[in-house]
Parts: structure tokens; sequence; C-alpha cells
């Protein structure tokens, strides 16, 4: 699809991506020229600002590059990507000493997650495979190894800690790369579209939440979990992604308007909810981020946590409402 | 040549692969120190210990930084001896059964005339895993033969569950390295290492918690 804008006179012809980048850029740019002028204004209070800019520039840099070169670079990126969060999560969380192996076999399953993503010639549709193997046989080998290894006390919890990690860091998040085997002719904007679409809702959603929360923010929604959200910030944000969300759709995928309103109601909810799911579980480890990998941000569980609950159902509602490939 | 194998293979190779399976993140390395002489000294529970350390660096300093490590360990003669001084560049140190007459800390103490970087590990041992043990006085002797030194306390968190002693499989976690403020030689070599402790001991507070049973 190749859209044509009439700006000062001039007919700028260009692919919605094209511009999904274009327009990537000027928040970029905004951004930087803030981070010069904010902290000479108001010294000590933008200090943040900075480094934070410089890696949304990294961040841009790395994943627009990957989806340009296509969905070979993107499986590889993310899979670096859930590689790096998982051992946020598995440096985290409690283990045992015996428990080493185990972490080794986690990260295995990384390769072989993102692994089936190239796997076409070995299966007739890898696709099925993946669907199954992080939450059936990943779960059944872990815990047969961790049996084998043989100690028992603290077993269940460790099971279940690792095996959540792997899903959240891996399976889910995988999602995200294997979208990019969507054959281009049955998206608007050809797979990278889709994924763009997805990243740039999730991140748009998250600062929207925050924008309408300072702006409004009254009443705490999470109190226990996340002080600093608020109902007004939540509700602000969901309703700006609806509507970002819909009226983008018919650019970025090819879903029927219906199922545009659809998506665009639940993406940022599921959004909401990795959010503070990942915070509850940083609260019950005892950590504000998840590491300090990415200066300005924190870790790279910090920075993905609402992807990695709006990812799969992004996936599952585009493959369902529309997408014949899956 | 060497020196410029050594500084590009640290920025090019080791630092990033290091950061990848490490995650070296540093709490407070702007207190790590710029110019030797100086010490820099750290808890040990594993051999990725020293490349953790090394790697906080800025690579212009790494043909000053001298680890202070075990000669039975990584000066037996060959290669081995050869890569440790050369690459690593460790100043090789006896521990134990050395004859009364000779100074043990000799190479160190020259390294510290030159003014160069040493890191040492005053526990003398990896020990067990993500545990302190005593401490021994050698870094006290050091600081009072050159008392214009300053020692840098570091926490070293992580490293021992990537690789403990006698483990043969390296697994990646996140290493964090906490860096305190230095402090000078006070005239007292047991009194210099128990406030040597208490600092290490001090800077653990800020680390992520480690939940390893």
């Amino acid at each position: 699809m190749e859209l044509t804008l009439h700006w000062f006179g001039w007919d700028v012809i260009a692919t919605p991506l094209t511009l999904g980048f274009a327009a990537v850029l000027a928040l970029l740019l905004a951004g930087t020229i803030a981070a010069f002028i904010l902290p000479a204004m108001q010294p000590g209070k933008w200090s943040d600002l900075g480094p934070r800019m410089r890696s949304w520039w990294v961040i841009a840099l790395l994943v627009g590059g990957a989806l340009v070169l296509g969905w070979q670079a993107t499986a590889v990126l993310f899979a670096l990507i859930s590689f790096l969060a998982l051992k946020e999560f598995l440096t985290l969380a409690p283990t045992r000493k015996e428990d080493r192996l185990i972490v080794l076999l986690a990260y295995l399953s990384v390769f072989v997650n993102y692994g089936l993503i190239f796997a076409d010639s070995l299966f007739e549709d890898s696709y099925q495979i993946y669907l199954v193997f992080t939450p059936v046989y990943v779960f059944l080998v872990m815990a047969a190894a961790m049996a084998w290894i043989g100690r028992t006390d603290g077993f269940l919890a460790t099971v279940g800690i690792v095996h959540w990690g792997v899903v959240v860091c891996v399976y889910n998040i995988g999602y995200i790369a294997f979208l990019m085997r969507t054959p281009d002719a049955e998206a608007p904007a050809g797979a990278a579209g889709l994924v763009f679409f997805l990243l740039f809702i999730t991140q748009l959603n998250d600062v929207a939440q925050y924008c309408w929360g300072k702006a409004l923010g009254r009443t705490k929604i999470t109190p226990k979990v996340s002080p600093n959200k608020t109902w007004e910030g939540a509700i602000g944000g969901w309703l700006t992604t609806a509507g970002v969300f819909y009226v983008l759709a018919p650019y970025f995928t090819p879903l029927a308007p219906m199922h545009a309103a659809i998506m665009g109601a639940l993406i940022p909810i599921a959004g909401f909810f990795g959010d503070i799911t990942m915070s509850a579980i940083k609260r019950d480890l005892g950590v504000k981020d998840t590491s300090r990998l990415i200066p300005g941000h924190g870790g790279v569980l910090d920075r993905l946590d609402s992807l990695t609950f709006a990812a799969p159902l992004y996936f599952h509602l585009l493959a369902y409402f529309a997408i014949e490939r899956f | 040549m060497l020196q410029t194998i050594r500084r590009y293979g640290l920025m090019l190779i080791v630092r990033p692969l290091a950061r990848l399976l490490f995650g070296l993140d540093a709490i407070g390395a702007e207190k790590l120190p710029k110019q030797g002489p100086a010490i820099v000294a750290a808890n040990h529970n594993s051999h990725v210990d020293t490349i953790v350390l090394l790697c906080l660096f800025p690579s212009k300093l790494l043909p000053k930084l001298r680890p202070v490590a075990a000669a039975d360990h990584f000066d037996k003669g060959g290669f081995g001896s050869w890569f440790s001084r050369n690459i690593i560049g460790i100043i090789p140190i006896k521990r134990g059964g050395a004859s009364r007459h000779d100074d043990v800390l000799a190479g160190a103490k020259q390294a510290l005339a030159r003014g160069e970087i040493l890191v040492v590990f005053p526990e003398g041992s990896r020990g067990e895993p993500e545990e302190m043990t005593r401490f021994k006085t050698g870094v006290a002797r050091l600081v009072e033969f050159c008392p214009e030194a300053p020692v840098t306390p570091v926490y070293l968190q992580g490293a021992g569950r990537s690789l403990p002693k006698d483990a043969k499989l390296l697994v990646p976690f996140n290493c964090t390295a906490v860096i305190g403020d230095p402090l000078m030689w006070n005239g007292s070599h047991h009194g210099f290492i128990d406030e040597l402790r208490t600092r290490i001991e001090t800077l653990k507070e800020q680390a992520p918690p480690l939940r390893w049973r």
C-alpha cells in the first residue's frame, strides 16, 4: 500500500511503514531536543532524560534495522532480547544451587524456540510445533531434569519459577518474531508493518498512561503493586491507544473495522496487565529494576513488561480474525 | 604491540562477551581509581570475578591493571603462565609454604612503585560460592609499603553462581559490582583489613537480593 500526502504543496508518496519510521524519528528528535533544553531550564529535575533518550535511539535503530533487514534479522534480535530478559529473571528469581544445569536448559530453550521460526524445511508447519513446544515440552523436560538431579526441597516452587520465566521471556516474546513470517501480501504494510504496529501501540500505551496519569491522576488503581498508576491514567491511556489503533489499523493490518475495534480495546488492557504483573514480580523479588543494562530504563525485562502480555494476544487475534498463514 | 592487542581484545571481544554473559551491572563505577598507584580489593568467588573487575575499567587503563593471582594456580609454567602474565597481566604470588626470608609481596610492591593499579582478593581463595571468608593481611602490608595508594573496596555478586570453584560448566547470570569510597592506610594491619571487610559487607546491601539456596 502506498499513501500520498499533501504537504506544503508537495505530494509525498510513501508506504505506511516509511511514514511510521518517519514518525518515530520525529519523536526521537523531539525527545532529544527536550533532553538538551529541559535540564538547562530546570536543573536537577530531568537528569534521567539524556540517558533515556540515548537508549531510545539505540532501541529504535536496532529494532528498525532488524525490521528492514527481514524476518531472519528480527528473529535473531528478539532471540537475543529473550535471552537477556530470561537471564535477568533467573538472576533475581530464587533458584537452588543444584539448578545451574536447569538454568542452562532454560537458555537452550531460547535457541529451540526461535529456531522453530527458521525450521521450515524440517516440519510441514513449524508454527504448529512452536505453539506446543515451550508450554508443553519445555515444561515437562525441565521438571523431569530437575527430578533427575534429585533435590526435592523447593522442587515445586523452582519448577514453577523457571517455567514462568521461560514462557514470559521466550515464548510470548517469540510471537513478535514469528509474526514477521506473515506473507507480505497478507498485510497492507507487510509483516514488518504488523510488528511495527504492535511495538508502536504498546509503547504508545505506556506513554499515554503516563501522560494522562500525570495530568489528571488522582485515584490509585493498584496501590500495593504499582502506586504510581491511577484509574485516570489507565482509562485515558486505554481510550487514547484504542482510538489510535482503530484509526491506524487500516494502514498496518488487514483487519475489518469491527475486528480493529475489538483489538484496539483489548491490546491496551493486555499491556496494562503485563505492566502490573511485572511490577508485582519485581516487588516480590525486592528490586526496582531487573538490571542496569539500558541506561535510563533499567533492564530489558523492565522495557518488555507490557509486551509480554500484549504480543501473544495481538498475534492470536490477528491470526483468528485475518491472517491466513497462522 | 601486545598492549594494543590487549586493549582492542578487551574492547571488542572480552567486554561485549562479558556484558552478554554476566551483564556487568556496576553501582558507583565512578569511584574506581583513575590512576596508580592504587589498590582495588574485592571479595572472591570465581575466576569470573577478575574478568568482571577488569571490564569495569576504561580500556586505556588496561596496561596499568595488575590482578594479583596465586602462583600455584596461574603460574605453573608453559603457555598458561605466559598468557596469565602477559595477556591477563597478573602478578603471581606464592600462597603458603613461602620461606620466611623471601618477600612474597615483592612483585606487587614493585608494581605499586611503578604506579600501577593492583586488583587483589584479600580472601586469598575463591571459597564457597557467594560466601565471604576471612581476609588475609597481605593487602594491609601492601598499603603500608605504599601509603599513598588508596584502597577501593568492591563487592562482587553473582560470579560465584556463573562459575563456582571446581565447576566445569559456565552458566550465564547477571553479576553486580558495588564500588565503595576508597580508604587509606590507618597504621594497623588487622585494623585495616577489618575496616576493609566491614566496608565490603556494607556494600553488599546495595546489591540486588541474592536468592540462592
